[in-house]
């Protein structure tokens, strides 16, 4: 697997777009804390850039590089590789990469403004830890769907789909019925609903972080009450890796029975 | 060293191999043939675990290709369609197999007897057909593996660079390794091949030595005697 990966990695590394994606989060940064001319701000500001964008990069690029990388990958199954390595080898290859692009290209701007000596560096790597985390969930994501679709252009629709969904449908439907259902108790209700979308919950985690009730919202607001502040975190981390598991799990599962 | 038992396979509702038995033995050369569609590369792919069958078993050398990748170990393998990842170099294309792999024992004789010096620093997606062939080619005879399949190796290929490769195979064959061939080119099978396995949608239609396919159907050579097979049938 570390053989796939090395080479993945490699072949990303020569890609046009890990720099591109690489430069626009560090022109990014320069621009909200030029902007802000506040950490803590312009960590907020990063945070709903992020929440929506890390998404939307981590499936088109995940579909966009399994399909370019399907050559490479028959070339694989014909050596003594097992398949769930390859598979994983090159799963990590792009979300390792495009989490680095993530680390960098925000942590640059970032540490040139004096971000060691500010008390927001904690706020900053649960910031990046977020990204990180969504980067390998709607990679993972991105997998099963272009696995289970030979179609590039239905692949690449399913995948806008996906993050259309989650990044903005889901949060209109949320909302609709939560005042739909105003007259009864919707605690539970929410609190399932943000779990269910991993957008919500990191949203959720980096805001309990900050403790800002003001941005907090419903959600956040009934998950501090649950939970409290620190089991609330750790709930949320925890959940953030399941829909990490679940989603790997899957595309292994998937890529066994499939034929080349 | 190779059997297939019994293997089904079909794609969306389109059945392609429907209950196929197959025996290669150590040291045979067999040439797989058959009209468009009949499931040569289904059967290749299927032995390689690149496809997996709907039913059935497949073990080489005794041991079932479902349960380990390391069986892979002893077959070389030549692609139909010569796809490579497109923005890498050649040499880097070798190197990095050989790495994955390890053990490359002719890389740079076999570098040499197709010319490809070259092209080594050019990348994959700039080459002509026939040179991607050729450096299919060396990727597939650089590892002395016991089994070598060949799916269409002489597309795109030059005079020249066809009789080297019948030479590759000559030698291949002297050293009493397995070689599975698939080919439309009659006179090229005639040359290369010791057994005849004939599909015919999705199953065995015949299964025999160069003499017997042509003594059964009283033609002098292959080609005939082939055109002979599909006439009856589609007749």
């Amino acid at each position: 697997m570390l053989k796939v990966l090395k080479y993945s990695f490699y072949d990303l590394g020569r890609s046009r777009w890990s720099y591109i994606y690489f430069c626009f989060y560090l022109a990014l940064g320069f621009v909200l804390l030029f902007l802000n001319n506040d950490l803590s701000k312009a960590i907020i500001t990063l945070m709903n850039v992020i929440i929506v964008l890390v998404p939307l990069i981590g499936t088109i690029f995940g579909v966009m590089y399994y399909y370019n990388s399907v050559e490479f990958t028959e070339l694989l199954l014909a050596q003594p590789i097992k398949r769930r390595n390859i598979f994983l080898g090159q799963y990590l290859g792009i979300s390792i990469s495009l989490s680095l692009s993530l680390l960098l290209g925000i942590g640059i701007p970032f540490m040139i403004y004096g971000l060691l000596k500010s008390a927001a560096i904690f706020d900053f790597f649960l910031l990046l830890l977020t990204g990180a985390f969504l980067t390998f969930i709607f990679v993972a994501l991105a997998f099963n769907i272009s696995l289970r679709n030979e179609n590039k252009i239905k692949g690449f629709g399913y995948a806008v789909l996906l993050w259309l969904f989650l990044a903005v449908i889901y949060d209109g439907i949320f909302l609709m019925s939560l005042m739909v259902f105003e007259d009864y108790p919707l605690d539970k209700f929410s609190l399932i609903g943000t779990l269910l979308n991993p957008i919500d919950l990191s949203r959720t985690l980096i805001l309990l972080k900050l403790d800002i009730s003001a941005l907090m919202g419903y959600t956040g607001a009934v998950f501090k009450n649950f939970f409290g502040t620190s089991s609330g975190m750790i709930i949320s981390i925890v959940s953030l890796f399941l829909w990490i598991i679940f989603p790997v799990f899957a595309f292994v599962l998937k890529a066994r029975t499939k034929d080349f | 060293m190779i059997k297939v038992e019994g293997v089904k396979k079909q794609f969306n509702k389109n059945p392609v191999l429907i209950g196929l038995d197959v025996e290669i033995k150590e040291g045979d050369v067999v040439a797989i043939l058959g009209p468009n569609g009949s499931g040569k590369t289904t059967l290749i792919k299927s032995i390689l675990g690149m496809v997996v069958p709907d039913s059935g078993i497949i073990t080489v050398k005794g041991e079932s290709n479902r349960k380990d990748s390391s069986y892979r170990n002893q077959i070389d393998y030549l692609p139909q369609i010569a796809n490579f990842p497109a923005n890498l170099k050649v040499a880097e294309l070798l190197k990095m197999i050989n790495d994955i792999r390890g053990g490359s024992v002719r890389e740079k004789e076999l570098i040499a007897t197709f010319g490809i010096e070259p092209f080594l620093n050019k990348k994959l997606s700039k080459l002509s057909g026939g040179t991607k062939q050729k450096v299919n080619i060396v990727l597939a005879f650089m590892f002395d593996s016991p089994i070598l399949i060949l799916d269409e190796p002489t597309t795109g290929l030059d005079p020249l660079a066809l009789i080297k490769l019948k030479v590759l195979i000559e030698e291949e064959k002297a050293k009493g390794k397995t070689i599975l061939i698939t080919s439309h080119i009659m006179s090229f099978v005639e040359e290369v091949a010791n057994r005849i396995i004939f599909l015919l949608e999705g199953k065995t239609y015949f299964n025999g030595s160069l003499e017997e396919i042509k003594s059964q159907t009283k033609q002098a050579d292959l080609e005939h005697a082939i055109a002979t097979f599909l006439e009856k049938e589609y007749a």
